[in-house]
């Protein structure tokens, strides 16, 4: 008997964690094709910038592993599951028998097929070897070109400008973070981005990757010729599923999972960003990529994969983001639909933006912009569907707390737990 | 390890009709959790950066209450960590924020259904919160200096349910 994770990031640590409640004993062994302990991928951009040293972007102490028996394979990839046999096969030929498998495999970037994408010095912004390649080359004074104006890409603009970068990042859409910001919130994070120093190009497309062997531009699509010293792609990521493409387990755009976290295979489980499991906003299956949601969806395969009976069917998207002076929180819905009210506060004297969204009564998404404060209470709201008619004018306002609620339900909140 | 999922034995809680919202837990926090631990005079006075108080009070009159951390048995905001600086003891069941590893990115108060992690701009750009006075040892000084009894102390049930498994 024993447990085979494939993956080293956080549904992996998730996962382990969920097991060792149930299960102290039994051997676990993970197989990452990264030669690093479990690190948290976020934490790259703040490498970059110098903001942490690479002790301290891992994600779990130096013993983690040790405390938790775990066997480490690491540097060699997963080529095959051989679900029959129930065989993970190595790229250097091992096979590695399993009792319970969970694929942790995660997400890859989006690489769009771009005219000169292989060129040298273009890189992506997921992994820690893509920072430790981009530091070589971002040097102070240094001129480099972002293409996403993504959560990622975001932050890739902000650690190379803390590297003394010049900068210019390119969209297609004509806002930034399309998927969370509106017009309104666009134009706060552009005036800081301005003011740091970074130019932004939206509605404008990539032609092309100028150069020879090395990137030196990019031609865009209206003809405008841009030179740097080198570019990152940070374009999205796509759930991970190279590893069972093509095979009897069922993918829609990442591995389908149950509420247990569990494949249509047999004693195979995914979790975190290669699976599509239950969204709780959306009603049916999406991926939700972000870390939260990872470890839970992990810790939940861990525990069932140990003989538990536990549930998962809470995860929606939810993000927390400062980008230079501005900390900006979004949860849930992020974009006007049927059915949904929305309700805006926008204080431009203390440069504070608020979205709710509602439906129902019920909070189904925000975003905060500077004042994040006390988020988590919305949140809450979100996860527990809470009818807001009686206080749904307090939201967003100062000092909003369980003291605008009504008496009945904040002692219900409060006095619980 | 069998302490892995160990609960907090107590939590604090509240009584809204006995609170004066007179803001001494604030107070009695801040020194507890500066370097002159529980010398309010010092801390008051010797101070240039106090350190934020680790409980909130909600005050419309006039209703007030104090809050702060649960220290939950499943905690949101350990799970939500995306550096791993906000982990549950394994011993004591206290969440607790590592500020060494913690770098500020706030997922922590997004996830937090109580709204009780702060933003410390003055201490390094870190996540504050209450750690029911563990590293002064004693009763949590919100609690022992409440003026009106309105903040209690209750063991938590479940981990006596555990200890008899």
């Amino acid at each position: 008997m024993n447990y085979v994770i494939i993956g080293n990031s956080v549904a992996a640590v998730g996962a382990v964690e969920g097991i060792r409640k149930q299960d102290k004993t039994t051997p676990i062994i993970i197989i990452s094709d990264e030669p690093y302990h479990a690190y948290s991928r976020p934490l790259i951009s703040y490498y970059l910038g110098r903001q942490v040293t690479q002790e301290s972007i891992y994600y779990r102490t130096e013993d983690f592993y040790r405390v938790n028996r775990v066997e480490l394979i690491l540097g060699i990839k997963a080529q095959q599951v051989d679900f029959d046999r129930k065989e993970v096969i190595l790229q250097d030929g091992r096979r590695i028998n399993y009792t319970k498998l969970l694929i942790a495999t995660g997400g890859k970037p989006l690489i769009p097929p771009l005219e000169g994408i292989d060129k040298q010095n273009v890189f992506n912004f997921s992994k820690f070897d893509d920072v430790k390649n981009i530091e070589k080359v971002a040097t102070e004074g240094s001129k480099a070109i972002v293409v996403g104006a993504s959560f990622s890409g975001l932050k890739a603009v902000e650690a190379l400008v803390q590297r003394g970068v010049k900068v210019t990042v390119i969209d297609i859409m004509d806002r930034i973070m399309p998927r969370v910001f509106d017009e309104a919130a666009s134009q706060m994070a552009l005036k800081t981005l301005e003011k740091y120093g970074v130019e932004i190009l939206l509605k404008s497309t990539v032609q092309k990757i100028l150069g020879d062997k090395t990137a030196c531009g990019i031609l865009l699509q209206d003809g405008r010729e841009l030179f740097c010293d080198f570019i990152i792609l940070a374009m999205g990521i796509r759930c991970n599923t190279d590893l069972v493409k093509d095979t009897k387990i069922n993918i829609n755009r990442g591995i389908i999972v149950d509420n247990k976290m569990r494949t249509n295979v047999p004693d195979v489980y995914a979790a975190g960003d290669v699976a599509e499991g239950y969204n709780f906003i959306e009603q049916r299956n999406t991926e939700i990529p972000i870390i939260p949601n990872a470890y839970k969806q992990g810790e939940t395969a861990g525990e069932n994969m140990a003989g538990a009976d536990k549930i998962f069917d809470k995860g929606f998207v939810m993000n927390s983001m400062p980008l230079f002076d501005l900390s900006i929180v979004s949860a849930g819905v992020s974009a006007p639909g049927e059915g949904i009210n929305i309700k805006t506060i926008y204080d431009q004297g203390k440069n504070i933006y608020k979205k709710f969204y509602i439906k129902n009564n019920r909070l189904v998404g925000y975003l905060l912009i500077n004042d994040i404060d006390r988020a988590g209470i919305y949140t809450d709201l979100i996860r527990r569907k809470v009818d807001i008619s009686s206080f749904e004018n307090k939201l967003g306002k100062e000092g909003f707390g369980f003291i605008s609620l009504p008496k009945e339900l904040r002692k219900h909140i409060i006095l619980e737990g | 390890m069998d302490n892995f999922n160990a609960a907090a034995q107590n939590r604090i809680y509240t009584k809204e009709e006995v609170c004066v919202g007179c803001r001494l837990c604030e107070i009695y926090c801040i020194a507890a959790h500066s370097e002159y631990r529980h010398d309010l005079i010092k801390t008051f006075k010797k101070l240039p950066k106090r350190p934020l108080p680790r409980i909130i009070v909600e005050e419309d009159r006039p209703v007030s209450f104090g809050l702060q951390c649960r220290h939950c048995d499943e905690p949101e905001c350990v799970k939500a960590c995306i550096t791993g600086a906000m982990q549950k003891d394994a011993k004591t069941g206290i969440v607790i924020n590592d500020t060494k590893r913690c770098i500020g990115c706030w997922t922590c108060i997004l996830a937090c259904p109580y709204g009780v992690i702060k933003r410390d701009y003055d201490n390094k750009k870190v996540a504050s919160k209450c750690d029911l006075c563990i590293e002064s040892n004693i009763e949590p000084a919100c609690v022992k200096n409440c003026p009106n009894e309105a903040l209690y102390i209750k063991p938590n049930l479940k981990v006596g349910i555990r200890s008899t498994q």
